[in-house]
């Protein structure tokens, strides 16, 4: 288990690499200047003065290595130094907005919690509705309660989530009043009523991102579950006497969930994604917003750095899938 | 063979229907035996004669739907299996009655290692703790014949062969020694030789233990070396039963002597074509109302078309007990 886990964490360096580099080049092919929001009245030996102090005069070559140092090595130090306390980055250039002048990473910190949030949340959410509405959709197969689990699937899955939220809005937020349309990211939560004010702010759009997420994971469990009901070793397992909950919450659980494991891995950092049109009609202040807003002004830093710590998402939720595989299934564990 | 004694297991009258689009298959239809202790029962016939769902039904492991068992009565130690509430039919299943299935290669869940399969049921029917179904797995294991059975516990499914797998799946039935083993050809899967030492072990075992056995199987050359008696089934009805010398000495039914033909010869001449059945076995759309043979017999005649046979006996000896067959043809006048 150990050799196949360093094996696949090893894998994985090369990979980053390549799509560090696909992501720089592509972001910094993309037209548009930082200076399109600064007034015309500035002089332009002025612009070209304001273009060298953010290092965009640069060759590609050398920003694009200058950020990876940054990406991987600087910037670990700062989160040891904000953390410990204590002093391993010793000043080092990180890698700064061009758009906000402050770095990066603490727009990111800023805007992250946001986004977790909603999304963890949903995607808890989702799951925890998807995995027993799949089992028990494919334990019944074709009955009433399997065939509106597929109706609603259906829906949730081809419906996208801006209409989805948008009809939400209009009928629980605009017609009825039940819950806010606005997220109001400045609200902590210190006291019950303030719980209560973030549990209803968060119904909306955590209703509308879990409702996508369960249609897919649970269409994903009752296909394999309902393969697995057709196993041999299930007919051998109720052929030894074994009550039913445990023949379908044993037996042929731990083998459907090997590929919903995967599906339901891999849909996590594709979540983060498809918050960022969710956090465009609800007002989220999240990093999908953030990254909206960076791509507006050519903020080419910030877009990088986002567009990248996804990639990194991916690549790390495939990881832990992998792992979890090989948890799962004995047979891929001892290759 | 204990004649006459009291049978463990008692089936009378059973008969399964499948519902299908097309209609209601009637894969077992009115089939009664019964199976004495220590007494190995051999049940032969092609595929889709109904050997499998007849015993499959017995303890209620067909999926239902589309499977409907309608009638009949399964008697096992003075209970009505057809007819006890379902987590009754569990407490039996694995206890009382053992299972061993066709495919070892499938039929053992590749996610747990073969140590927790064997002690499900042990720690199930038994009441063990953990540790002394563990050390009982370990007995089993050795028992059938699988060498430093206490740490091949801990290893998959996929890591043992099929031969080694179809001993598992023994020590599985073997678990709660039952009082009725059944194995649905449980050596079809295997190649030769593993066949040959899968049927040794059975012997041996029941030499060991004294369950009664059914054994389910196509191949007549088995049958030959272990049942003490045979059942032929066809078309989801019995057609022939009798003890085993009898049977192969003085078949009756005309499928039967066929099978019997189409046994392949190690003597006689070279390049001779094998003996075949012409001719496809029926599709049982609705109560049988005729022969099912009647389409491939050489002995057909107008009573074949109009009424299906009941088994009567050849011997003197009531029906189940000696010889009978299911055939309107009786050329001895018997």
């Amino acid at each position: 288990m150990f050799a196949y886990t360093l094996r696949r964490l090893l894998t994985a360096i090369p990979t980053l690499l390549m799509i560090s580099l696909v992501i720089f080049l592509l972001v910094d092919l993309a037209p548009g200047s930082p200076m399109s929001e600064i007034p015309l009245t500035v002089p332009p030996e002025v612009r070209q003065k304001m273009i060298a102090a953010m290092g965009a005069d640069q060759p590609v070559f050398v920003r694009y290595f200058l950020w990876l140092k940054q990406f991987f090595w600087v910037e670990p130090m700062y989160l040891l130094d904000h953390v410990f306390g204590t002093d391993f980055a010793h000043g080092a250039q990180r890698i700064i907005s061009w758009q906000s002048k402050v770095p990066v990473f603490t727009l990111i910190g800023e805007r992250l919690p946001q986004t977790l949030t909603v999304v963890g949340s949903a995607y808890l959410v989702g799951v925890l509705i998807a995995l027993p509405i799949g089992i028990y959709s494919a334990y019944r197969q074709y009955s009433w309660f399997d065939q509106a689990g597929t109706f609603f699937a259906m829906v949730g899955f081809s419906v996208p989530t801006f209409f989805t939220g948008n009809v939400l809005i209009l009928i629980f937020a605009v017609k009825l009043g039940w819950f806010p349309t606005i997220y109001d990211t400045n609200l902590t939560v210190e006291d019950w009523p303030s719980f209560y004010k973030m549990l209803m702010q968060m119904a909306l759009p955590v209703t509308v991102l879990a409702l996508f997420n369960a249609a897919e994971i649970s269409r994903y469990t009752r296909s394999s579950v309902l393969e697995n009901l057709g196993q041999d070793y299930v007919r051998t397992a109720r052929a030894k006497g074994v009550r039913e909950a445990p023949v379908l919450l044993r037996h042929v659980l731990r083998n459907s969930l090997i590929p919903v494991v995967t599906v339901i891995a891999l849909g996590l950092p594709t979540v983060f994604g498809g918050a960022i049109v969710t956090e465009q009609i609800f007002k989220i202040n999240g990093i999908g917003a953030a990254l909206i807003g960076a791509i507006n002004v050519s903020d080419l830093p910030t877009v990088q750095t986002i567009t990248f710590i996804f990639a990194v998402l991916i690549v790390a939720f495939n990881l832990i899938a992998d792992i979890l595989y090989g948890i799962l299934d004995p047979r891929i564990r001892y290759d | 063979m204990p004649d006459g004694a009291m049978p463990v297991l008692d089936v009378r009258g059973l008969k399964t229907v499948f519902r299908t689009r097309g209609g209601e298959i009637h894969a077992v239809n009115s089939v009664s035996f019964s199976l004495r202790a220590g007494e190995l029962l051999g049940v032969v016939g092609e595929s889709g004669s109904g050997k499998s769902v007849t015993m499959m039904s017995l303890i209620g492991l067909l999926p239902s739907p589309p499977a409907e068992v309608r009638a009949g009565q399964v008697m096992l130690g003075g209970r009505d299996l057809l007819h006890i509430p379902p987590h009754e039919l569990q407490d039996v299943r694995g206890a009382k009655v053992g299972f061993v299935f066709q495919d070892p290669m499938t039929s053992l869940n590749p996610v747990f290692t073969v140590g927790s399969q064997i002690m499900e049921p042990l720690m199930r029917h038994m009441g063990l703790t953990r540790a002394q179904a563990a050390d009982r797995a370990a007995e089993l294991l050795a028992l059938v014949g699988i060498p430093d059975a206490k740490k091949r516990l801990k290893s998959y499914p996929h890591q043992f062969s099929g031969g080694m797998r179809q001993r598992v799946m023994i020590a599985i039935a073997l678990a709660c020694d039952p009082d009725v083993l059944i194995a649905d050809e449980p050596t079809t899967a295997l190649d030769v030789t593993i066949q040959a030492q899968i049927i040794e072990l059975v012997k041996d075992l029941r030499q060991k233990l004294g369950m009664a056995i059914i054994w389910i199987t196509h191949d007549l050359g088995v049958i030959a070396g272990i049942a003490d008696r045979v059942m032929v089934m066809y078309g989801g009805q019995v057609v022939e039963q009798a003890p085993v010398a009898e049977l192969f000495a003085n078949p009756r039914h005309p499928y039967t002597r066929a099978l019997l033909k189409t046994i392949p010869s190690l003597t006689g001449e070279r390049g001779a074509r094998l003996q075949t059945i012409e001719g496809q076995p029926p599709i049982m759309m609705g109560e049988p109302v005729a022969c099912p043979f009647r389409a491939r017999c050489a002995h057909r005649f107008d009573r074949c078309d109009a009424e299906n046979p009941a088994r009567r006996p050849v011997d003197g000896a009531p029906v189940g007990q000696g010889h009978d067959v299911a055939c309107h043809w009786n050329p001895e006048g018997a």
